[in-house]
């Protein structure tokens, strides 16, 4: 049953992710990263994450694909790029072989330490959730509040700084008042 | 016998997430359109997201979610200042290609 899951939003988490580097439309590559990013919800959820594959949906999915899409919207740029010309020569020959070397590279090293997650105990049931359902939420409660609390509150400060630093650089300067 | 019911492990969630790091790296050196390039990597800190999750999950360690957590948040804010930064950009200049923005000055 985790092998149709994890084959089917594997196959998700792929087109979407090449959907979101080989559409030429900007609108068609936001929609593909939200194909994406469900994709990797549902991987959460298949590891009992649960919670953070709510907070997936909601804040990727329902906050950040839909301000790409307004920023698409308001700045007039869906129209669909010409994909064929290449701006630097054969750029794309050299990104395809760093690509290739670096799933390469990167596959090879999870590959050979798989022994070592075996050694943990890879693929047990999710000793993190346990029978609870809420397990998850309250494990992550404790871990946030107690263990983190300060970069919880840090991370409150950045979201506040990063607001009003965009309303400051995305505001029309009027002629009077601050610049 | 091979056991008929293959379950996943954790090394295929991050074979899988590995992929998805490098789709998302191979967006950002080909693509020109910054919004574009933005999703991708949006792509690779999903991945990383996905390498956190899994070995949390193989460790029996809840401290690899609350970090995603963090991650989560910390892109929210990266998105919206990046954003803001491209659409200053983009009031003064008209074209949507990185390689014109070479230079800083205006």
């Amino acid at each position: 049953m985790e092998l149709f899951v994890f084959t089917c939003a594997s196959i998700m988490v792929l087109v979407g992710a090449l959907g979101v580097i080989f559409r030429k439309h900007p609108v068609h590559a936001a929609l593909s990263l939200v194909l994406t990013l469900f994709g990797v919800a549902v991987l959460f959820v298949a590891q009992s994450a649960e919670f953070l594959a709510a907070v997936q949906v909601i804040v990727y999915a329902g906050a950040i694909v839909i301000l790409f899409l307004f920023v698409i919207m308001l700045l007039g740029v869906d129209k669909a790029e010409d994909l064929r010309v290449e701006p630097l020569a054969s750029q794309r020959w050299i990104a395809a072989l760093v690509g290739i070397g670096m799933v390469g590279l990167l596959s090879a090293a999870v590959v050979s330490s798989a022994d070592v997650l075996r050694a943990r105990g890879d693929g047990i049931a999710s000793p993190v959730a346990g029978d609870n359902p809420d397990a998850n939420i309250q494990q992550l409660a404790n871990s946030i509040f107690s263990d983190y609390v300060f970069a919880f509150e840090i991370t409150s400060v950045l979201l506040v700084v990063a607001v009003v630093g965009t309303v400051m650089l995305a505001r029309r300067r009027t002629g009077k008042g601050l610049a | 016998m091979l056991s008929l019911v293959i379950a996943p492990t954790t090394t295929w969630y991050l074979v899988l997430a590995s992929v998805l790091f490098t789709i998302g790296a191979m967006g950002v050196l080909v693509r020109r359109n910054p919004l574009v390039m933005f999703m991708c990597i949006e792509l690779m800190l999903n991945a990383v997201n996905l390498t956190f999750v899994s070995l949390g999950r193989a460790m029996a360690d809840i401290n690899g979610q609350a970090i995603v957590f963090f991650v989560m948040v910390v892109a929210a804010a990266e998105v919206v200042v990046g954003l803001g930064i491209i659409v200053s950009i983009m009031r003064r200049r008209s074209g949507i290609n990185v390689d014109d923005l070479a230079e800083l000055k205006g």
